[in-house]
């Protein structure tokens, strides 16, 4: 089946419209055969010799064009299609223009004030930022990694559901106990070296690693 | 208006009732009217302290049950006839306690009083909830030692999240007051350090009352060390800190070790 479009003088304000119609619903044209009836236009009608270049610019493929009579630029398609059947009138629905879905916003959770003892932030979804210290007694679990900003006095379970590449950040490491992926160190198994210092924390063949973080000199 | 304080401290034995009785008389003291009202149903040592056991008739749970008028049962402070005493019931349990039964007498006692001090009892559980759930101001008392100061981390960040000001929205001022300092401790460096605590509190200093034989006496005889002893150190810390409760600017001092002459000529310390 092939679609008929019967363009209109005036034809600038007939191609507007039939941009229009393509903007609305992009895609209704796409791999359909089009046939362009010049029944209502006629040789002195203004644009015409450019109007089945015009049709085609907008994204129509035209297949063949009807009643071309004398009309210049139209011969190339003249009779090219024979036996054609008419059908009914089709109603062009107006489906919302494919904007792409915003992207999901970002899942974290930030804490601004300190995580006291007995508190617990969990958060399976993503990361966790807190501000401000997470207590003795206090308990941080996050589905990706953990970012602290005070000290971490308390525990602190990255990548809770099974995620290895989790880790963990701290301004200063007073940890009861860390744990990545199910892998976990207590206070006591951790270099005594680190104590009160910025941590890196993270995991390296099913062993929890931990290194001083130079801020000062941006290394890490 | 009138302010409801809760002394609150999670851990027991920190110094809440003796806090509370020197904090109540001291407010007193100044001419305000004061109630100090006991939350420690079953263990109630308040009236101890403040030496009205021996006329209590009736209870803050005879109250809540509607046994007595608040009237009846509080307790009229002989040296401050502008203090008063609301005791705990020593046979019940804190079962006892409604919320809605607390909710009536804090209201009631608005109405009378200018401070309503709470002595809460220790712990997390439903006693010390209702002793903190009207507070407008908590005095957080923490010794300087780390099991302290845990159990007082849990008890702030209950009050940011239980109490009727936390539900609605609003914050409970909260107060530190760092009790039992001993000077002679912290010289050698075996207590935890005033900032120490600072940091891992993140709450505002009210005062810093040192270890004294004072408090101790004062609590023995059931006189509050600020109307017993008003001179001594600790008495002093407590008149500060009440000053600050009321918004006044007074510089914290750190206790300091009181060493003699002989030990300054003999750079003797204490084993």
């Amino acid at each position: 089946m092939a679609f008929v479009i019967a363009p209109e003088a005036p034809l600038a304000g007939w191609l507007e419209a039939l941009r229009a119609q393509m903007l609305r619903s992009p895609g209704f044209f796409d791999a359909r055969p089009v046939i362009v009836d010049l029944a209502a236009v006629n040789a002195g009608t203004e644009g015409i010799a450019t109007l089945i270049a015009d049709i085609e610019a907008c994204g129509i493929s035209v297949i063949d064009v009807e009643n071309v009579r004398d009309i210049p630029g139209a011969d190339p398609w003249k009779r090219r299609l024979v036996g054609g059947r008419e059908g009914g009138t089709v109603e062009i629905k107006e489906s919302a223009p494919v904007v792409p879905p915003p992207p999901p916003p970002p899942q974290f959770r930030m804490i601004e004030e300190l995580v006291r003892s007995g508190q617990a932030v969990r958060f399976p979804q993503g990361d966790v930022t807190v501000l401000g210290a997470v207590s003795s007694g206090a308990e941080v679990l996050a589905g990706g990694s953990i970012h602290i900003y005070g000290a971490l006095r308390g525990r602190a379970i990255a990548g809770a559901l099974g995620f290895a590449r989790a880790r963990i950040f701290c301004r200063r490491l007073e940890a009861e106990l860390v744990s990545i992926d199910g892998f976990y160190k207590t206070s006591e198994d951790m270099d005594p070296a680190l104590r009160g210092k910025p941590v890196q924390i993270w995991l390296e063949a099913g062993r929890i690693m931990m290194a001083a973080q130079d801020l000062a000199a941006g290394r890490i | 208006m009138a302010k409801v304080v809760v002394v609150t401290s999670g851990k027991g034995g920190v110094g809440k009732t003796t806090s509370t009785a020197a904090i109540g008389a001291a407010l007193a003291q100044s001419g305000d009217k004061v109630v100090v009202v006991d939350f420690d149903v079953g263990l109630r040592n308040l009236d101890l302290v403040m030496g009205a056991e021996r006329r209590v008739v009736f209870d803050l749970i005879n109250v809540i049950q509607g046994d007595a008028k608040l009237h009846q049962a509080l307790i009229r402070d002989k040296r401050l006839e502008n203090l008063s005493i609301l005791p705990a019931s020593q046979t019940r349990d804190k079962d006892a306690l409604t919320s809605e039964g607390v909710a009536n007498v804090i209201a009631e006692l608005k109405e009378k009083f200018d401070w309503v001090l709470c002595d809460s009892p220790a712990g997390i559980e439903r006693g010390p909830a209702l002793a903190m759930h009207h507070a407008d101001i908590a005095i957080v008392v923490t010794n300087p030692e780390v099991s302290s100061v845990r159990d007082s981390d849990r008890i702030i960040g209950l009050l940011d999240s239980k109490t009727a000001r936390a539900m609605r929205g609003e914050r409970v001022e909260k107060h530190l007051l760092l009790t039992r300092y001993d000077p002679a401790r912290a010289a050698r460096g075996d207590m935890l350090k005033v900032e120490d605590v600072l940091e891992i509190l993140s709450i505002p200093l009210l005062g810093i009352i040192p270890e004294s034989q004072e408090v101790l006496r004062a609590s023995n005889i059931g006189v509050p060390v600020t109307l017993n002893a008003p001179e001594t150190s600790p008495a002093r810390a407590y008149q500060d800190a009440v000053r600050r409760l009321r918004g006044e600017s007074v510089d914290i001092v750190v206790p300091q070790e009181r060493r003699s002459f002989v030990d300054r000529l003999f750079g003797r310390r204490v084993a």
